[in-house]
């Protein structure tokens, strides 16, 4: 070969040279740890479940059925019990036995529904296969189909029967009459409240699934409310704090431990002194001092659109931030050393721009593990606070909730075992795929923290 | 860094890592290891004071009870008046004098005890300067309020004093003069806001510690007392160790050498002592555990002179309108709440006043009646819903919102679920729950911030007067906006009348008008729930829940 | 060196300042007092008692009377008006002042009862987290990989995962009442300490000992750990001689964070427990209103915090030579 094919051949390998950067060798050491890969895409699961909480065909977290606890069942896996909806009990005179005449009832009253509220209804038969001595009518409960509640709905309906009845006897189509009477009314909002967003899934769930709905694979409590659906439902919540209050944290620390760190000198420290008088504050008694100075003031914080929740997320993160910006001004302390840092002063570029551009995408491993560290310790507190009472409060239900009901289920006299397990499992395995996470990524990103990495 | 410095540095750091260890072994080795007592009580939160005059709350009560004693002393189960430091009494015919002749007795510092320290501990119980919570009681007597509320005024001091109906003519009577007539006065005499005080320790240590003679004065050891314990030890959070009272004139007949009174909050942990043996009884069970406890012979709850109801708000909408408030009590399902919530055997009320108020016509607010709750309650639904839309809510008109509070309980937070989500079902009311702390909850309530508040009352004595006088217009204790001039003048009647049969006609007469007007929803009347060893004698349910502990004693085991 | 005790002692001053000042405004501008009640009292005897407590005074005398030196009230200091029985009083004087709620004590006297008994069980608490994270942590490095790296691995992140008053549920059926080895609550001695260290300790212990595994596993491929191999020296004596040693860094910086946890976490722990410490005081004169015993028990955990990053300062200084206690650290 030519000395000049061979240089070419040279060049073209050493353009061909694709060097793995630094988040590039991260990444494939993540994705190599089996278990934080584990833990990653279970906390992918438990965030998509949780967002699309509505759209699963679970029980409604809130309605109701007093009597005992109630253990997990499995067989039959659902029901079509699901509590969302318009009902319209009907009795008939006569028992039904013609599959003809039963159709045709069905058929008229579906009719009915459409016309007195446009939506579509199904009919459940109530009785022995032979022999229908009852049928309920059903309809998916909109909050659009009446400006008020339910029972308006219920209402409209059964005057719309009333019309149509003659006698106490209902005009089938294609023919005939049978002796309906209406015993009952009811609407059930088995979800209270809910963002539009929320009512989309809804709508998409009665689509997909109709009435039906997973049993109590999980058990109930003594108010009958199934502890899947709660678990589900309220791990809205927890994330929520956990997310709200990791990020408040992050935005605060960083910001502050970066300002600090960068600065260096008399600002440095001044700022780090703050920090450590911060530190000695039992910040807990804060907290609970300014939740209950939230509680008295709730109607004043809630005319400036603040709500309970809210305020509690700032509360937690406000907790948190400490540590952070405590370790990100050591690392930006360290990095402001750096060459790549001078250069960039020397060809001119502001302290915001070095800031934004060449310190800041060096933190954000950091940062990442210490979210993943933050989480946790985050939801932690939630429980703790909702145990002495102060944190989320009924009807809102949140992991700590559950939790605490927890220890209300274990007593000497008799251990409600399904209500321990059921947040144990819950709470414990995605506390548990954040640390296994967190270390992981700490691993990932090892060449970057030094020995002073450990921490919480 | 100097090598001297780190010299200091290592010893100073060693001895701050001592510090914990060498505290820990003060705080062990302060006898903290204390022998079981023959009794040991659950008694809720640490008590306020050992002060008897300043207290209020049923924990207090008990302590006060174990400590001293007053004139008369209920039985343990007919609640009769029994003597105690009086040993006789007699009633003039008009029921508004009585003398009581006061037995030979002592302090537990063996200093005489006699009238005279009950005219001063009443006079003191009177005075501004003490500030004492239960003064009121003693308003019967003529001529108290007056003192109370004049005597700041050092001029008329004395003049008032003179004309309060307490006189000693001797050292062993005590002559009451009453206002008015007041059946309850005997039950009054064991209530401990009346107690005696030892004045001369009491004042020693006002003299020699006048900025904390209270502290000084509590003290075991300072403390000078008449009742059948006194106080060994007290320890902050943990308990009160009492021991027998051997000056006691009844000392004979007191079974226990030593009692604790344990400050438990948490009541899963009282639960676990009991069942572990370490404590004999406790007054409140968790309510999640209330089915596995029935089937046990230790657990059984009576009737109790209290009320649970929900206030409501009247001076705002919606509930100013009183269908709408009728509405409400109406949608209210007692039956389901109290057989499946509850649980312990609580009475559906439809009335302020609690069961067992003997000679008492108790009016209830009218509901459907029927032998089956459920279509009772479905009858109660339907007027509850033709009340809303009489008073104009419907389609157009949508109910707005309705708050309602309550303090932080398992109990009250499972009542308050339930019937918001009755009345969400039934009436389609939405309800938002607002559980707050107790001082927020009172706060909201005194200054009338809320819709609907879980509330209750407890009676001090078995009369429906001090049920009924919660709601006069201008009552401390109304925090609902409710004034009702026919019912205040009913009360007021009531409260001047001298026939006992008239009197509580007319109580009966104003609570009809309360439950016409609703300020309040009744729901349920109260249950004890004490969980007791079956050993202890001497402890018996009664409708006050007062369990004086000079009456107890260990059964024999049975062979 | 001097200059830098110095200094820490001036900032301590000022936080113990600024604890004081911000917590006495926020308590005071929350709702509802101290003395209110499901039997409201008299206005005149509520009147009374605001009057005794010096409720009725303005802000800033309030405030004076609370730092002190001098008592303002009407046994105090005779140049302030009072008749000079009791002429100092405050925080300054090192007098907390009467508790609200509890008439027959003053903050003095509860804290008094109440700090050796936390103390012992923090005390206790740490030692547990210690004696059993250090051990795992070792153990975990050394056999790094193995089954058994992962059982404990697993033990401990499941010690942080719970809640600590969950666990403590579960080991009082199984220990208490199936064993009926050790009391259920109460306080009378070490026995009543054992389970309330253990779960007050747990969730630590497992972080002791991930960084006990960390720091152990950055250490024992370095060099000095070689030589002292290499030198002969039994693998035990290097290991926690030689290893350890230098491993301990950061697990003394963890010991900050670590009591401060346990001072909190003692809350509930103390709550289940029944055990009269100041943990079960902190929340209820929050609750209650209680403003006194409130900020005394702030006081005092403010001090314990700041006195515990202060000896950890000190304690990196001191294990590290390279690193004086710089200034702004």
């Amino acid at each position: 070969m030519s000395a000049d094919a061979r240089l070419t051949g040279w060049l073209a390998a050493a353009r061909a040279v694709r060097g793995a950067g630094p988040w590039r060798a991260a990444l494939r050491r993540l994705v190599a740890d089996r278990a934080a890969l584990a833990a990653a895409l279970f906390l992918l699961c438990v965030a998509t479940g949780s967002l699309a909480a509505p759209f699963l065909p679970l029980a409604s977290p809130q309605v109701m059925q007093l009597g005992e606890p109630r253990p997990p069942r499995l067989v039959p896996l659902g029901d079509h019990g699901w509590a969302h909806r318009v009902t319209l009990e009907f009795e008939l005179e006569e028992a039904l036995r013609s599959r003809e005449m039963l159709a045709r009832t069905e058929q008229t009253l579906v009719a009915l529904a459409r016309r007195a509220c446009g939506a579509q209804a199904r009919v459940f038969r109530r009785g022995q296969r032979e022999e229908t001595h009852g049928l309920a009518l059903v309809l998916p409960y909109r909050r659009d189909l009446d400006p008020a509640r339910g029972s308006e709905l219920a209402a409209r309906l059964a005057q719309h029967l009333a019309a149509e009845t003659v006698d106490g006897k209902l005009h089938l189509r294609g023919g005939g009459d049978v002796a309906v009477r209406l015993v009952g009314a009811s609407a059930t909002d088995g979800y209270g409240t809910t963002s539009r967003f929320d009512a989309w899934l809804l709508a998409r769930r009665q689509a997909c699934f109709g009435f039906w709905q997973l049993g109590p694979l999980l058990g109930t409590d003594a108010k009958g409310r199934d502890l899947l659906a709660r678990l589900v439902f309220g791990s809205r919540i927890s994330l929520a704090v956990a997310l709200a209050g990791a990020f408040v944290s992050l935005f605060v620390g960083v910001v502050y431990g970066a300002v600090s760190g960068y600065a260096g000198g008399k600002l440095d420290e001044r700022m780090m002194r703050f920090v450590d008088v911060l530190y000695s504050i039992p910040f807990l008694f804060v907290v609970i001092f300014v939740i209950t100075l939230l509680d008295a003031w709730q109607a004043e914080l809630a005319g400036l659109g603040i709500g309970r929740m809210t305020a509690f997320f700032l509360v937690l993160g406000l907790v948190t931030w400490l540590t952070m910006a405590r370790v990100v001004r050591g690392e930006v302390r360290a990095l402001r050393q750096r060459e790549f840092v001078e250069a960039a002063r020397v060809l001119g570029a502001s302290h915001a721009r070095i800031l934004a551009v060449h310190i800041l995408p060096h933190l954000l491993g950091l940062v990442a593990v210490y979210l993943t560290l933050t989480l946790p310790s985050v939801m932690l507190y939630e429980a703790f606070l909702s145990f002495l009472g102060l944190g989320v409060r009924a009807p809102d239900v949140s992991w700590g909730l559950l939790a605490a009901d927890a220890l209300e289920a274990i007593s000497p006299l008799s251990i409600t075992w399904w209500l321990v397990l059921g947040p144990a499992l819950f709470l414990g395995s995605t506390l548990l795929a954040l640390n296994v996470l967190g270390d992981g990524l700490r691993d990932a990103l090892d060449p970057r923290l030094g020995p002073a990495g450990g921490a919480r | 860094m100097s090598s001297t410095w780190r010299e200091r540095l290592r010893h100073g750091l060693l001895l701050m890592l001592a510090l914990p260890f060498v505290l820990a072994l003060v705080a062990l080795g302060r006898r903290a290891r204390l022998e079981r007592a023959d009794v040991a009580f659950a008694n809720g939160g640490e008590v306020t004071s050992l002060d008897p005059q300043v207290v209020t709350g049923q924990a207090e009560g008990r302590v006060m009870n174990a400590l001293y004693e007053g004139l008369t002393v209920k039985h343990p189960e007919t609640l009769a008046p029994l003597p105690g430091m009086a040993e006789s009494w007699e009633f003039a015919e008009d029921g508004l004098t009585w003398t009581f002749r006061l037995r030979d007795a002592r302090w537990s510092n063996g200093d005489t005890l006699d009238s005279a320290d009950f005219l001063w501990s009443w006079r003191r119980l009177l005075e501004p300067e003490t500030a004492a919570a239960g003064a009121y009681h003693l308003f019967c007597v003529q001529g108290a309020r007056a003192y109370a509320e004049g005597a700041h005024d050092p001029a008329r001091r004395e003049a008032l004093w003179s004309a309060v109906g307490l006189a000693a003519p001797d050292a062993r009577t005590l002559v009451v003069t009453l206002a008015r007539p007041t059946p309850w006065f005997l039950a009054l005499t064991s209530y401990h806001a009346l107690f005696p005080l030892h004045r001369a320790s009491l004042e020693h240590f006002q003299q020699r510690f006048p900025a904390r003679w209270e502290s000084e004065w509590m003290q075991p050891g300072h403390l000078v007392t008449n009742g059948p314990f006194k106080l060994r030890e007290r320890r902050v959070n943990d308990r009160l160790r009492l021991v027998k009272n051997p000056e006691y004139w009844d000392a004979a007949n007191v079974a226990l050498r030593t009692l604790d009174v344990l400050a438990l909050e948490h009541v899963h942990t009282a639960l676990n002592l009991y069942l572990a043996g370490e404590v004999d009884w406790i007054d409140r069970v968790p309510p999640a555990l209330v089915e596995e406890l029935l089937a046990r012979p230790d657990f059984r709850p009576a009737p109790y002179l209290a009320s649970y109801f929900y206030r409501v708000n009247v001076t705002r909408p919606p509930c100013d309108d009183v269908r709408v408030r009728r509405a409400l009590a109406l949608a209210i399902d007692r039956h389901a709440l109290t057989t499946k919530v509850l649980k312990k055997g609580e009475r559906p009320s439809w009335s302020l006043t609690p069961e067992g108020l003997a000679g008492y016509a108790r009016p209830e607010l009218a509901h459907a009646r029927d032998a089956a709750p459920e279509a009772a309650f479905a009858a109660d639904c339907a007027e509850a819903r033709a009340l809303l839309a009489a008073a104009g809510y419907g389609p157009e008109r949508p109910f707005p919102p309705l708050e309602l509070h309550y303090n932080t309980s398992e109990t009250h937070r499972d009542v308050a679920e339930v019937l918001a989500d009755g009345w969400r079902r039934t009436l389609g009311i939405e309800v938002v729950l607002a559980n707050q702390e107790w001082k927020a909850y009172l706060d909201a309530q005194v200054h009338l911030r809320y819709d609907v508040s879980r509330s209750s009352w407890i009676g001090d004595y078995a009369d429906p007067q001090n049920f009924l006088e919660v709601f006069l217009s201008d009552g401390d204790n109304n925090r609902t906006g409710f004034g009702n001039a026919e019912y205040d003048r009913r009360v007021a009647e009531a409260a001047a009348a001298r026939d006992p049969v008239r009197r509580l006609a007319l109580l009966s007469e104003a609570e009809a008008l309360l439950l016409a007007e609703l300020p309040i929803l009744p729901i349920y009347s109260y249950v004890s729930q004490n969980l007791v060893n079956p050993r202890l004698g001497g402890f018996f349910a009664n409708v006050q829940d007062e369990h004086p502990p000079k009456f107890w004693h260990w059964k024999e085991r049975p062979r | 060196m001097t200059r830098f005790l110095v200094r820490r002692a001036l900032w301590f001053l000022l936080t113990v300042w600024l604890v004081v000042s911000v917590s006495f405004v926020l308590m005071r501008a929350v709702r509802g007092g101290p003395f209110s009640g499901e039997r409201a009292l008299a206005p005149a005897i509520e009147a009374r008692l605001a009057e005794r407590y010096h409720l009725d005074w303005p802000l800033w005398k309030q405030y004076l009377q609370y730092v002190g030196p001098f008592d303002w009230s009407e046994h105090g200091t005779g140049f302030l008006g009072g008749d000079g029985t009791r002429p100092f009083g405050g925080l300054l004087a090192l007098d907390l002042g009467p508790s609200f709620r509890y008439r027959d004590f003053t903050v003095n006297d509860i804290l008094a009862q109440s700090l050796p008994i936390s103390a012992t069980l923090g005390a206790l608490a740490l030692l547990v987290a210690l004696a059993l994270g250090v051990p795992a942590g070792i153990f975990s490095a050394v056999k790094r990989g193995s089954t058994l790296d992962l059982l404990v691995r697993l033990a401990a992140t499941i010690g942080i995962a719970l809640p600590n008053f969950v666990v403590a549920g579960l080991l009082l059926v199984f220990f208490v009442f199936q064993l009926g080895l050790l009391p259920p609550a109460g306080w009378g001695g070490l026995r009543h300490l054992v389970l309330p260290a253990f779960v007050l300790g747990l969730p630590y212990a497992a972080y002791v000992a991930r960084l006990v595994r960390s720091g152990m596993l950055e250490v024992l491929s370095s060099d000095f750990v070689r030589t002292a191999r290499a030198k002969g020296l039994p693998e035990r004596i290097v290991l926690v001689r030689h290893a350890l040693r230098a491993a301990i860094l950061p697990l003394v910086t963890y010991l900050g964070p670590a009591t401060a946890g346990i001072l909190t976490g003692s809350l509930v722990v103390e709550k289940i427990f029944a055990i009269p410490g100041t943990g079960s005081h902190f929340v209820n004169s929050a609750l209650n209103r209680d403003y006194t015993l409130a900020m005394g028990v702030t006081l005092v955990y403010t001090v314990l915090v700041y006195t515990l990053n202060l000896a950890v300062d000190l304690a990196h200084a001191l294990l590290d030579p390279r690193l004086a206690p710089e200034e702004g650290a």
